[in-house]
């Protein structure tokens, strides 16, 4: 057991995925001597050798573009795109090909190969540093899509996505980096990759959250318990594959569901989430679904960010419109009612 | 830091540099045009057989056509005009090598030795790929414009990286040079010194948009100059010139020199697709231009000329070519099914939950039809 930070646990993913596995390669703007602006690959291209951790041109499509050729001629890129918003220059790559090759070919081409970019506000960053665009790739047949929320899941999370034989979009909360916990490295038996996990345990509502809003939700539910009030906390982990089976368990459980994310809220994911949990949990749900998500504006300047961001207070309010003190009516339900 | 000496720049420059005139050794009617330097003409051997398969490769095209008309194809990008590149594009490579094709590109296909009726599935509609990638060293032809060269770029970098001395050649047309893809892929190949060959097919449209709209550059193949690309423009409607030229250009990856650009200035005969109506932005007397460039009655000139073709050989190649069509539009004509539900088998490697419940909706949806 020891003591990391997300940005080292990601850091010690990396390095043991590069000491596992001569077929990994890890490029990138300012990856390399730097060892990225988070400094997510510090250490790297020292301890491993230019060959195998090096810097490329400023140019987001061509990184992935050569990622794809990369692994389609037998390697395992580990791409990093520097911002959520620096990515889109790359997006025709992703959705065009990085998305669809396996399915172009009929399984005769694999690509192995995980994009991992900094994403989602929280830390004060100016335009195109803060950008929530996990719903892009989520949206897109192909991609798995992951978001952790704690350094152990973090690590455990990068060695599954870049041993994954499908590629991988690994979206890494900015605000997380520094976030610190013991994280347990020994080898695990099955992987859990695809499964979500229930953080905290309640009973009276599900909050349903990812990535960057895990611990939000978890605040939540400890300042809920204060008041009496028990909820439970499902962390996604990986959106795609998205884990229906522990959410809709959770929400038959409590009858309650409210859904957080950071991005705004329209046709977002937790759009999809809410609609999943309503189709597969109807008749367990005492209350809507309710969301809590950003607005639907572009990104505030830092100085507004803490208007947009949903936090503790969001979410309780969110808890309290779940109908608690109704009661049911249920005349439609039998049969002959006027 | 001291500036470099303008001497050295100019040297620098000059090695990027393509020749002021496209290269050419035979002239449009055939005979021996003066030897450019610094490229070797391919031996007779080579050239015979090239022309064989261009001979081919016009029936193939003529066929696709005919196919599209008759519905059994649902749209064709005819390269009728281009066999030249076509043909040497495929003998300029080795056969572990690498060919990062277009959707214009199935004649190079056919060439290659990709079954015809493979490289058809995706025009008539059953699948996006139809032949295997990995058996036969040729990507999926590529519909985004320019993304094939970054992934040709990337596959050159990999047999680098593994010490192989095997090359990639991405093909793409003049429209696609102005895509921000290809420029990217030409800057990372300088820079990683990437075995890959860019074979810019200069037709001289992209769609109905002429290359004057497309780039006020002297030629496309000084596009490569500024990322410090070796380059070449040559005359793409004979066979030897761009087989030379392309030839010298693998080699100089293979060498491990770095990347090599080669425009062909050449022409699309027929419309931009079977469904494009050409008379909208060019007109006959254009077209009517380039037919005495006709790159394949120029190669059976030149080799009558020198010998090396006889009546019964041109006959010989025709009947061979119609074989190959009658082969092709007999396999055509069948019916080919494919199953709705592999529409669920690859996507991921492991279907995902939510893809095994849609794959067993549908299944249950054929079923409920058929009773
Ligand atoms: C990124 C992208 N934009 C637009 C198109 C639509 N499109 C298909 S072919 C074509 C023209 C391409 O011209 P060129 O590169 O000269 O190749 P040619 O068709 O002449 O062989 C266009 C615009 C496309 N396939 N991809
Ligand atoms: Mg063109």
């Amino acid at each position: 057991m020891a003591t990391l930070t997300m940005a080292q646990a990601l850091n010690t993913a990396l390095r043991d995925a590069l000491t596992a596995d001569e077929r990994v390669l890890i490029f990138g703007e300012d990856v390399g001597p730097l060892g990225g602006v988070f400094r997510i690959t510090d250490g790297l291209t020292r301890d491993f050798g230019e060959e195998r951790c090096f810097d490329t041109p400023l140019a987001e499509a061509g990184i992935v573009g050569l990622a794809v050729g990369m692994a389609m001629g037998g390697f395992r890129p580990v791409v990093e795109m520097q911002f959520d918003a620096f990515a889109y220059p790359a997006f025709e790559q992703i959705a065009s090909h990085v998305a669809k090759l396996r399915n172009r070919t009929r399984g005769r081409l694999s690509l192995p190969m995980v994009i991992r970019i900094p994403y989602a506000g929280g830390i004060g960053g100016v335009e195109h540093h803060c950008d929530s665009s996990e719903a892009y790739y989520a949206h897109t047949p192909g991609l798995k899509v992951v978001t952790p929320a704690t350094p152990e899941d973090a690590y455990w999370l990068l060695r599954d996505a870049i041993e994954d034989p499908d590629p991988v979009v690994f979206l890494e909360p900015k605000k997380l980096y520094w976030a610190k916990e013991e994280v347990d490295l020994a080898p695990r038996g099955a992987r859990e990759f695809g499964r979500a996990v229930v953080r905290r345990a309640g009973s009276d509502a599900t909050l349903v959250a990812y990535g960057p809003s895990v611990p939000v939700a978890l605040e939540a539910a400890a300042a809920a318990a204060l008041e009496g009030r028990s909820l439970e906390v499902v962390d996604l982990r990986t959106l795609v594959p998205f884990d229906d089976d522990t959410v809709a368990a959770s929400v038959r459980r409590t009858g309650r569901c409210v859904v957080i994310q950071e991005a705004q809220g329209f046709a977002g994911v937790g759009a999809e989430i809410a609609a999943r949990v309503q189709e597969r949990c109807f008749h367990s749900l005492a209350a809507p679904v309710l969301r809590v998500a950003g607005f639907d504006i572009p990104y505030p300047p830092p100085k507004l960010e803490h208007a947009h961001l949903p936090g503790v207070d969001r979410v309780l309010d969110a808890v309290d419109r779940l109908q608690f003190d109704d009661t049911p009516d249920v005349r439609h339900l039998v049969k002959g009612a006027a | 830091m001291s500036p470099i000496s303008a001497t050295a720049l100019r040297r620098a420059m000059q090695s990027f540099l393509p020749s002021l005139v496209p290269v050419r050794f035979v002239a449009e009617d055939g005979t021996t045009a003066p030897e450019p330097a610094g490229y070797t003409a391919p031996d007779e051997a080579q050239l015979r057989e090239a022309y064989r398969r261009m001979v081919i490769g016009r029936r193939f095209d003529t066929q696709a056509t005919a196919l599209t008309k008759q519905g059994r194809l649902a749209v064709y990008p005819s390269s009728r005009g281009q066999e030249a590149c076509q043909i040497a594009g495929v003998l300029a490579l080795r056969e572990d090598d690498w060919l990062f094709p277009t959707y214009r590109d199935s004649v190079a296909l056919v060439s290659r030795g990709v079954d015809p009726v493979e490289v058809l599935t995706l025009l008539r509609g059953d699948w996006h790929c139809g032949y295997d990638p990995v058996a036969t060293r040729v990507a999926p032809q590529c519909t985004p414009l320019a993304t094939q060269v970054l992934h040709a770029t990337g596959m050159a970098e990999a047999m680098r990286r593994r010490g192989e001395d095997r090359v990639a050649m991405a093909f793409i047309g003049d429209g696609g040079t102005s895509e921000g893809d290809f420029h990217e892929a030409l800057n990372f190949a300088a820079v990683f010194r990437a075995p890959v060959v860019f074979f810019v097919q200069n037709n001289k449209y992209a769609i109905s948009v002429p290359l004057a709209r497309q780039s006020a550059a002297p030629a496309l193949a000084y596009k490569g100059v500024g990322y410090g690309v070796r380059s070449e423009q040559v005359d793409g409607n004979d066979l030897v010139a761009v087989l030379a030229v392309l030839t010298a250009a693998v080699d100089h990856a293979r060498a491990g020199n770095g990347p090599f650009l080669v425009e062909a200035h050449t022409y699309r005969m027929d419309a931009h697709t079977n469904a494009d109506d050409a008379t909208r932005y060019r007109d006959a007397a254009e077209v009517e231009a380039w037919r005495t460039a006709d790159p394949l009655t120029r190669l059976e000139a030149h080799l009558r000329g020198r010998g090396v073709l006889t009546d019964e050989d041109v006959a010989a190649d025709r009947e061979a070519a119609e074989a190959f069509a009658a082969d092709l539009r007999a396999r055509m004509n069948t019916d080919q099914q494919v199953d709705p539900l592999e529409l669920f088998d690859h996507v991921f490697a492991e279907p995902t939950p939510q893809l095994r419940e849609q794959r067993a909706l549908l299944a249950a949806e054929s079923t409920a039809q058929e009773v």
